[in-house]
């Protein structure tokens, strides 16, 4: 007798990743697609794919999915969650995205504690475009528009966003986490269930930022990316529980 | 039907919003047209199933109504000239993304902060799309109350009807004044036609998407002819033009909102000292009515367009006569409001420039 052990989940569709070899949006999708499986919210979900490399994101997820201009997810996601009330409703952005670009829209969605779920991809590059400089570069980190690398002065500092939105009073939960070891993948997937349940029992603004790497921006290979979030990602985004106020 | 009430234009603009079905308002405070947040605040907070957010930025709001226009909510959002510059983003998408919504412009003196008084500066920013890429909007034009209640009704209805968002063009003349008016009963949501296209979570359906991204040039092609075609359909259903005294006019003036009520003053007391005058008012300024103007260069060789702006609208009538007919100009921007005595000088005085009077 077989047993079924590994499959693709229910709500990714049957269409090849385009994301690059190491990258891990492909990781993130999957855990995510599992969660709304798991948590059996499948025909109630929409989702706000970003601008950037996981734009394509709705031709991976198999929910109702739309479209928002570079940054403005969280703004987009609040309407159609307010006429919606009763869907659960998350946005899928990158650094840029959520960090740069959006930070205002950001900030006050997590500020009105509107009762939606973020998953933020910190990979620490404009990835899409071709390894510019994003907020949450490293210092020292080499990108397309750091030459050198990030300097303070010239460029100011990698941006703490999470740890800025856990000052919102709006905000109920939120952790970093990483897809770059087997452990931090399974971490990340309860917390990403921990933000939709939040969410589903009407809590408030839920997000899980995830440190995620870019082996064909960061100039790595796959193995090598991975220890880099370790050694160097993780010692200015240190992962843990930024803010839980769900209990 | 209901009672005559009397109202100011930004509060009847907040009414026929809510009449005509609007369940989401998003905005944010801008001069002269904060009276419609106020207003909608308080009728979204009487209303089951009514949203207001102030938001934090014009830009937040129109994304904001693009969430809600996604999830199949009547939405809208209204500004003033700076406000819309900002708004330009989502408006190409609504646009692109095929969804209607409803965004008021309440138009002050620009460029730039420009000031708070009544102008027509944003004709071109209207009617040429505004945003990037290769898209119309629908602009209509009230020029008194009752028509900022009949056209916040019809922007709804072409909003929907036709998937793209419309523009309401007035001014800061329009949204303060205070006028009579009589509202159309509210209509019955439940009436309405279906939206097969809403995001509302794939519940015993086909998941959906509502995207812009197109990155086959072929395709992106042929959406861009599909979003023509609509254009066509939609240019050859609903221009609109109201005119007066201009079954023996000689000149006729071309105005819209603001400026063709003061024209209105400026044509009587022209009429009083027997000058064969006329006035022709687009309503909609997209699609522009350039069959009704050119249907009246057979007669009249003379056009007088009068703007609130330094002569934007004057190319629409150029483009509709192609050269059928003399086209002159009168304008008074940044924020000036002309008296009808003083367009009915400028009226007279083109009168006897172009030897018009018979005698």
């Amino acid at each position: 007798m077989e047993e079924l052990v590994f499959t693709r989940p229910r709500y990714i569709k049957k269409a090849p990743f385009h994301y690059c070899p190491g990258c891990g949006h492909s990781i993130i999708h999957r855990l995510v697609a599992e969660v709304i499986e798991e948590l059996g919210i499948g025909e109630k979900t929409i989702g706000v794919p970003p601008a950037g490399c996981a734009v394509l994101a709705y031709d991976y997820f198999d929910v109702d999915m739309g479209e928002a201009p570079h940054g403005r997810g969280p703004a987009l996601a609040t309407g159609i969650k307010r006429i919606l009330p009763d869907r659960i409703v998350f946005s899928y952005q990158g650094d840029g995205d959520i960090a740069a670009i959006g930070t205002s829209e950001t900030i006050h969605t997590a500020n009105r504690g509107e009762n939606i779920t973020v998953i933020f991809v910190n990979n620490n590059c404009y990835g899409m475009t071709g390894g510019q400089m994003a907020p949450t570069t490293l210092l020292g980190q080499n990108s397309t528009t750091t030459p050198g690398g990030r300097d303070e002065n010239r460029d100011g500092p990698p941006i703490d966003l999470s740890e800025m939105l856990a000052l919102v009073r709006g905000t109920v939960y939120i952790e970093r986490t990483a897809v770059n070891s087997i452990r931090n993948i399974r971490n990340t997937k309860k917390a990403i269930t921990k933000a939709f349940k939040a969410q589903i029992a009407g809590l408030g603004f839920s997000l899980v930022e995830i440190l995620s790497p870019c082996p064909t921006n960061w100039k790595m290979s796959s193995t090598d990316s991975c220890r880099w979030i370790d050694e160097s990602v993780m010692q200015t985004f240190p992962l843990k529980v930024i803010k839980d106020e769900i209990g | 039907m209901d009672k005559k009430l009397l109202m100011r234009g930004s509060q009847v603009i907040g009414e026929a919003a809510i009449r005509a079905g609007c369940r989401f308002y998003a905005g944010y405070p801008i001069t002269p047209q904060n009276e419609i947040p106020e207003f909608m605040s308080g009728a979204m907070a009487d209303l089951e199933g009514g949203t207001f957010i102030q938001a934090e930025s014009e830009i937040a709001a129109i994304n904001m109504v693009i969430g809600a226009s996604m999830a199949g909510a009547r939405a809208m959002t209204s500004s003033s000239s700076p406000g819309i510059s900002l708004k330009q983003e989502g408006i190409s998408f609504l646009a692109a993304l095929e969804l209607p919504a409803v965004i008021v412009n309440v138009m002050r003196g620009g460029p730039g902060l420009g000031n708070i008084a009544p102008s027509q500066g944003d004709y071109f920013q209207a009617t040429r799309g505004g945003g990037h890429g290769d898209y119309r909007s629908i602009v209509l034009a009230p020029a008194h109350g009752q028509e900022l209640a009949d056209l916040t009704r019809k922007a709804f209805e072409y909003a929907d009807r036709y998937r793209t968002p419309v523009m309401i063009l007035a001014d800061g003349m329009m949204g303060q004044m205070m006028e009579p008016v009589v509202f159309p009963d509210p209509i019955n949501l439940d009436e309405l036609p279906p939206k097969p296209w809403v995001l509302d979570g794939a519940q015993g359906r086909p998941s959906r998407i509502i995207k812009s991204l197109i990155l086959d040039t072929v395709e992106m092609e042929e959406h861009n002819w599909k979003l023509d075609r609509k254009y066509k359909i939609i240019s050859g259903e609903i221009p609109h033009a109201e005119t007066y005294m201009t079954e023996d006019a000689k000149l006729v003036v071309v105005a819209y909102g603001t400026a063709a009520r003061i024209a209105r003053g400026g044509i009587k007391r022209a009429r009083e000292m027997g000058l064969k005058v006329g006035l022709l008012r687009p309503v909609t300024l997209w699609p522009f009515p350039d069959r009704a103007i050119r249907e009246m260069s057979r007669l009249v060789k003379d056009f007088m367009v009068f703007e609130m702006n330094t002569g934007q609208m004057i190319d629409d009538v150029r483009l509709s006569l192609e050269g059928r007919s003399n086209v002159h100009f009168y304008g008074r921007p940044g924020g000036i409001v002309s008296t009808p005595d003083e367009i009915g000088k400028a009226i007279s005085s083109l009168y006897y420039r172009q030897h018009l009077k018979e005698d």
